[in-house]
């Protein structure tokens, strides 16, 4: 009796080391910033903040500061983003899922390309061609890097959506007299919105997170948080900082959420199949 | 329900199907009458499930001419068949109810939902599934997914119902039942049905025919006892059953007779157009008589394996023409392996048959 509990012990031992260093890695960062976000005063070698309090939280959400402004900014920018990601990823996902499209590996390699590159050096010259063409400096310029961006993933995973889907079930839906496009409304695409959810999951992520495009296109006329965060940063105020990442983690969760209501787990689970 | 008045023939003219440069269905002539119930049986690649896309309007034809009901349906697109198929893996729609599926095809053309769900319903009730409306396709078991299937089929009440190999998916014990459902059903509705299998126990025990495919063509047609038989080659005859198949001569034709002759014995057997020579002979295995010693006209053999299988014993015996795979019913008596026996021929399952 001993004996076992003295081996389970031992078992034991070791993996809640292991799950220690691990929460440690993932949550000790996040601790930090949380500690941030509530400092007033911290320095060298204080273990902790010296003062505690709110007073940066007043100076984020001060009427003259921008924080606000960059959320509304940001959670716009993300939201149409993914309307257009998806609505381009629908079609493009069902061509290249189920279709027999010449050229279909070349197709999926070209979404690709813009991340294949260094961001900078693709953002330099993407503003270069938006400032000839008026579109730096515009919500929609930062819309259109951003869905550059979050297209290889949207029309990727779309891709795969459909791609999965089980010929017969179509075929099914046709021998019991659906037209075709009545079979893609019914059939098709119900099957293949999960995965169409999930890519505008990440599409949403990765837009509202963009740094480098929304830098060199959007700056100075429109801020999102993440720029909010760069400029905190330089600053070396890291309690501006701390708050701004905070906040990002608002429209994030959020969203999350709002999908989980429509996409019962069940069917998120489905996904990877 | 009753759609025998609607039940429809199936008539293929020199029909072709070609995939680039294979050829899946070879001009193809067949006729299924109206209500019953005609297997298309061969092995994998034969073209027996292209044949059953067909008629379905999910493959359309190269070459020839389909008939469903006496009408030119060759080039009429799946949506404007009326035929219904049971698909190998049901295809049932994953993200709609057990109802929403039944109801799918009544629905689309254009039946109000609340009297679809009822006509659904009293069609779930005949496959024996009622009360399960509410339920998705994932909580059932795969035999009442294949019910639903059925179910999802005859609610349309279709000029002709296809299968696509409906017991794959089933487990050995639901498969006799559930074949003997589809049989009765399909008796009882008097649809035409086409169905597609590789199994030739099952083919035999549901079919009013049968058509034997081999390499995009038909080797042979007719009832389940005309194909046991009488199969018309030596690939019938060990598609469908088991068959002894040896060398024997024709030593002269005598009417309708040909006097064939097996090592020390002579059999009288119909012809079917063979000459005096050699040819091959089919021999069930329980068509193989066996007896205590080598007396009088039969052949000489020793028996190399017994095995006892409750029901019946199986012998593999030597003989002058080869090796016989032998079925007695006589449980009660067996020849000891490495004895000396005589072996005759029954009066049927013996045919002669084409290389």
């Amino acid at each position: 009796m001993t004996g076992i509990l003295r081996s389970t012990a031992a078992a034991w031992v070791p993996r809640g080391l292991i799950l220690f260093l691990v929460a440690f890695v993932i949550f000790g960062p996040l601790a930090n910033m949380l500690l941030w976000a509530f400092t007033e005063v911290w320095y060298f070698p204080a273990k902790l903040p010296i003062e505690w309090g709110f007073a940066f939280w007043e100076r984020v959400f001060r009427p003259q500061g921008n924080a606000m402004e960059s959320l509304i900014n940001s959670v716009l920018i993300a939201l149409t983003t993914v309307v257009i990601a998806v609505s381009v990823s629908i079609p493009a996902g069902y061509a290249l899922g189920r279709r027999r499209v010449p050229w279909r590996g070349i197709i999926l390699v070209a979404f690709l390309l813009p991340q294949a590159f260094p961001s900078v050096a693709v953002h330099i010259n993407v503003a270069r061609i938006f400032y000839s063409m008026g579109l730096a400096g515009t919500f929609f310029g930062v819309v259109l890097v951003h869905t550059m961006q979050g297209l290889v993933f949207s029309v990727w995973i779309s891709t795969a959506a459909f791609a999965t889907i089980d010929h017969e079930l179509e075929e099914a839906a046709r021998n019991l007299g659906a037209s075709a496009l009545r079979t893609f409304f019914t059939v098709t695409l119900p099957l293949a919105l999960p995965g169409i959810m999930a890519s505008g999951i990440f599409v949403f992520l990765l837009s509202l997170d963009e740094f480098t495009g929304t830098f060199f296109v959007g700056v100075p006329d429109i801020t999102t948080l993440p720029l909010l965060l760069f400029t905190a940063s330089m600053e070396g105020n890291y309690q501006i900082a701390s708050i701004t990442s905070l906040i990002l983690l608002v429209p994030s969760v959020a969203f999350m959420l709002i999908i989980e209501r429509f996409l019962k787990a069940d069917v998120l689970a489905k996904i990877g199949n | 329900m009753n759609t025998t008045q609607k039940a429809a023939a199936v008539v293929f003219e020199k029909v072709s199907k070609a995939f680039g440069s294979v050829v899946a269905v070879n001009e193809v002539s067949l006729t299924v009458e109206p209500g019953t119930l005609v297997t298309l049986l061969g092995p994998s690649g034969c073209g027996k499930t292209t044949t059953l896309r067909l008629i379905a309007g999910l493959e359309m034809p190269t070459a020839g001419k389909i008939f469903i009901a006496g009408r030119d349906v060759s080039l009429l697109p799946a949506t404007d068949r009326d035929v219904s198929m049971v698909f190998q893996s049901y295809a049932l729609f994953p993200h709609m109810t057990v109802l929403e599926n039944v109801s799918y095809g009544l629905r689309v053309s254009g039946m109000k939902k609340k009297q679809a769900g009822e006509k659904a319903e009293a069609v779930l009730a005949q496959v024996n599934m009622p009360g399960y409306g509410a339920r998705l396709p994932s909580e059932l078991s795969g035999g009442q997914q294949q019910r639903v299937a059925v179910a999802r089929a005859l609610v349309l009440e279709p000029q002709v119902l296809l299968f696509d190999e409906p017991l794959s998916n089933l487990d050995a014990k639901l498969r006799r039942q559930v074949r003997q459902d589809i049989r009765e059903l399909q008796q009882n509705l008097g649809l035409t049905t086409v169905y597609v299998t590789h199994d030739q126990a099952e083919a035999l025990a549901v079919s009013d025919s049968i058509i034997v495919m081999r390499n995009a063509e038909i080797a042979q047609k007719g009832s389940p006892r005309d194909l046991y038989e009488k199969p018309e080659d030596i690939f019938v005859a060990d598609f469908i059953g088991d068959a002894n198949v040896v060398k024997a001569e024709i030593v002269r034709i005598d009417g309708e007779q040909a006097i064939v002759r097996v090592g020390v014995i002579e059999i009288p057997l119909p012809h079917r157009g063979l000459t005096p020579g050699e040819v091959d002979l089919a021999i069930r295995p329980e068509s193989v008589q066996l007896s205590n010693g080598a007396a009088g006209d039969a052949l000489a053999g020793e028996v190399l394996k017994a095995t006892y299988l409750g029901g019946h014993i199986e012998y593999t015996v030597a003989t002058p023409v080869g090796e016989l795979f032998v079925i007695d019913p006589r449980v009660h008596m067996m020849f000891s392996p490495g004895g000396t026996v005589g072996v005759s021929f029954a009066e049927r399952g013996v045919t002669l048959v084409h290389p």
